[in-house]
């Protein structure tokens, strides 16, 4: 394990994890009620690295990401009731009820449109990297990706470009195919994929790379502040691969678990069971940080379910404000194609 | 007024991409060769000595990625103009191009803009081969968001550039390569077009003829040989197909009684069909005849000069045509 970080570092990046978690199992939940109707991506299970990572950006920078996006949006402290509503799509919602589960999307904390076409957030967030640079602005831009992005070419065009023209931009893939159906040990798709390390990708093109555990807060915090003083160094992309081993729920591809995540699973261990509990009791990135919390001395239990308790009030607020909120209204349905 | 200079084509592009690149310090071009080499029909020639490398870049063969990378730009306060060398690869852009470009500013809600122009050059008759020579305009035309604009002559390429590049949408700016050499009066100094206004290149009353970018130059020659024969074709260039500026159109076969679209690009579904539809909507009860529709042959474009030249109707062919839809068809 990585040396632990400062108490203050390490609740803000846990209270970013509970909110995540709490809004996806919120999602699930809505949609078990019928309450929208789509396909929905859940971050359950890749928690430490988004909150880690969103923990080290500064306020001005830029973000990019994919369809799996809640958990970036909630953890970067966008409005959880505007995402919900986005989700449940309702005019209320960030985008208006026009983007949907796959594209919540707030301009103000920084990000940019969120791409459903897993290659497209690398190609935007270079570009946004590419006018950080030409603007001489002190900030970086970020790009989260699973490692399915990999497999599209424009990817790997981003990679060239951005190196060379030593662009500000963090590459963030987010592996989480550890464990997935299908799928071969070491966390690569061997089915689909020739090579045995995806770093060897961007390093063909000199980008820095670093492989961290994903569910290990403190060596993705502590890989994400070196990126980002490497990019605002002026010595362009880094490329950071976290593993997760994918959360059972997401398999096949809608969630089949509606669970409530139990903090007191962490001290408790033994009240762990059922199909999933090899995941819960080892690979949970919540659960590893409640331990991590309390082994450190940052938290009393008793603190940490008064942080739970907090998320989960917040989450329902969510929930209220978006169930309660206005569908877009049909003259909408046409306008603002054009700005 | 003095007597505007001559300009061709291409120096008129070239004149608005400078004149707008002083006037606005965000303005970018990327592109494959747009820099040192000046671009592969030096449409981009001397930028990169007035402007430098920051502002005149020269992309690897990444259409997708780079492409990517000015929207990118374009989000967040760039004014990209971005080169596609030959419009055939425009194929590689398509999902950077319809999939973000033509949606952020819808699926955001407004939060994002994609100011941007994608220029390219498109156009059958340089014996460039199948892969080098179509004009893809129908398939950008396709897709709500973009507005694609294809200009005739150098007056309109010079105004219509700097109105695209002032455009806060991303704008498709096709270039027929054969137009480039050719030449017209050009006002020096700013010169913006509105994008959507048709323009009436040629009065007349009795057939209407609805031309794009280079099919403009060989309706009106069609139409002066038509004179001859006691036919007066009104040729009008509708400049943009999105915004399609439908009023001008209607108002000119309400006039004529009939219409034939010309087009560059393949006939099977293509902006001929979209116009020809559209007018036969809007003027039913004006037409005398079917609205007709003149393309290029639904076949890859043949390198062979000879193979070439009959894959697209040339003036005489179109007089025949508009003649015997004037005439009455058999």
């Amino acid at each position: 394990m990585t040396e632990p970080l400062g108490r203050l570092t390490s609740l803000s990046i846990f209270r970013r994890m509970l909110l995540m978690r709490h809004f996806e199992e919120a999602v699930i939940r809505l949609y078990n009620e019928g309450r929208f109707v789509s396909h929905y991506h859940i971050y359950i299970g890749q928690e430490a690295t988004g909150a880690a990572v969103l923990e080290a950006l500064g306020q001005d920078d830029l973000i990019s990401t994919t369809h799996r996006n809640h958990g970036h949006i909630v953890g970067r402290g966008a409005d959880a009731g505007r995402a919900m509503a986005e989700i449940l799509g309702r005019a209320t919602g960030f985008n208006g009820g026009r983007g949907g589960t796959l594209h919540i999307c707030d301009a103000s904390r920084g990000f940019l449109s969120t791409s459903a076409v897993v290659g497209g957030c690398a190609s935007l967030a270079t570009g946004a990297a590419f006018g950080i640079k030409v603007n001489h602005q002190a900030r970086v831009a970020t790009a989260f990706f699973g490692d399915g992005a990999l497999e599209e070419g424009v990817v790997i065009e981003a990679f060239n470009m951005a190196a060379l023209w030593k662009l500000p931009v963090v590459y963030i893939c987010e592996n989480n195919s550890a464990g997935a159906v299908g799928m071969q040990g070491g966390g690569y798709p061997t089915a689909i994929t020739a090579t045995d390390s995806f770093c060897r990708l961007p390093a063909a093109y000199g980008i820095p790379t670093k492989v961290v555990d994903g569910t290990d807060m403190a060596a993705v915090y502590r890989a994400t502040v070196e990126a980002r003083q490497h990019c605002l160094a002026g010595d362009g992309p880094v490329f950071i691969e976290a593993f997760t081993d994918r959360w059972p729920g997401s398999n096949p591809l809608w969630p089949e678990l509606a669970t409530v995540t139990e903090l007191a699973q962490a001290w408790e261990p033994d009240s762990i069971g059922g199909a999933h509990a090899e995941w819960i009791r080892h690979h949970d990135p919540l659960l590893r940080a409640v331990r991590d919390l309390l082994a450190e001395g940052h938290l009393t239990r008793s603190e940490i379910v008064a942080e739970d308790q907090a998320a989960r009030w917040r989450i329902e607020q969510a929930i209220t404000f978006a169930v309660d909120s206005p569908l877009p209204l049909p003259e909408t349905a046409e306008q603002g194609v054009f700005a | 007024m003095p007597e505007p200079p001559i300009l061709d084509y291409r120096a008129a592009v070239l004149a608005a991409l400078a004149g707008e690149m002083r006037r606005d310090p965000a303005v970018i071009l990327l592109g494959e060769d747009v820099g040192a080499a000046g671009g592969v029909f030096l449409q981009t020639a001397g930028l990169l000595g007035e402007f430098g490398a920051e502002r005149v870049i020269d992309t690897p063969i990444s259409e997708s990625g780079a492409f990517g990378i000015a929207v990118g730009a374009a989000m967040t306060g760039q004014r990209p103009v971005f080169e596609v060398m030959f419009g055939d690869f425009m194929t590689l852009v398509m999902d950077q191009l319809v999939n973000q470009a033509a949606k952020v500013h819808y699926m955001s809600a407004g939060q994002f803009s994609v100011p941007l122009v994608l220029r390219t050059a498109v156009g059958i008759g340089a014996s460039l081969g199948p892969q080098h020579s179509q004009s893809l305009h129908a398939w950008a035309a396709h897709i709500p968001g973009l507005k694609v604009v294809m200009p005739s002559t150098p007056w309109d390429a010079k105004g219509l550039m700097a109105a695209a590049i002032r455009d806060d949408n991303p704008v498709v700016f096709f270039e027929d390569r054969m137009l480039y050499t050719r030449k017209g009066p050009v006002p020096e100094g700013e010169l913006v077009i509105p994008i959507g206004l048709a323009e009436v290149k040629r009065p007349g009353t009795d057939v209407t003829i609805i031309a794009l970018s280079r099919m403009v130059q060989v309706a009106l020659d069609a139409a002066e040989a038509l004179a001859a024969e006691g036919i007066a074709a009104e040729v009008v260039d509708p400049r943009s197909l999105l915004p399609l500026d439908l009023p001008t159109l209607v108002a000119s076969v309400k006039k004529t009684s009939r219409a034939v679209v010309v087009d560059g690009g393949y006939r099977q579904y293509g902006v001929t069909g979209e116009i020809a539809a559209a007018l036969t909507e809007e003027a039913f009860d004006w037409l005398d005849a079917p609205v007709l529709r003149v393309g290029a042959a639904d076949v890859p474009i043949p390198f062979n000069r000879s193979l070439e030249a009959l894959v697209l109707p040339d003036a005489r062919q179109l007089a025949g045509i508009v003649a015997k839809l004037v005439r009455g068809l058999p």
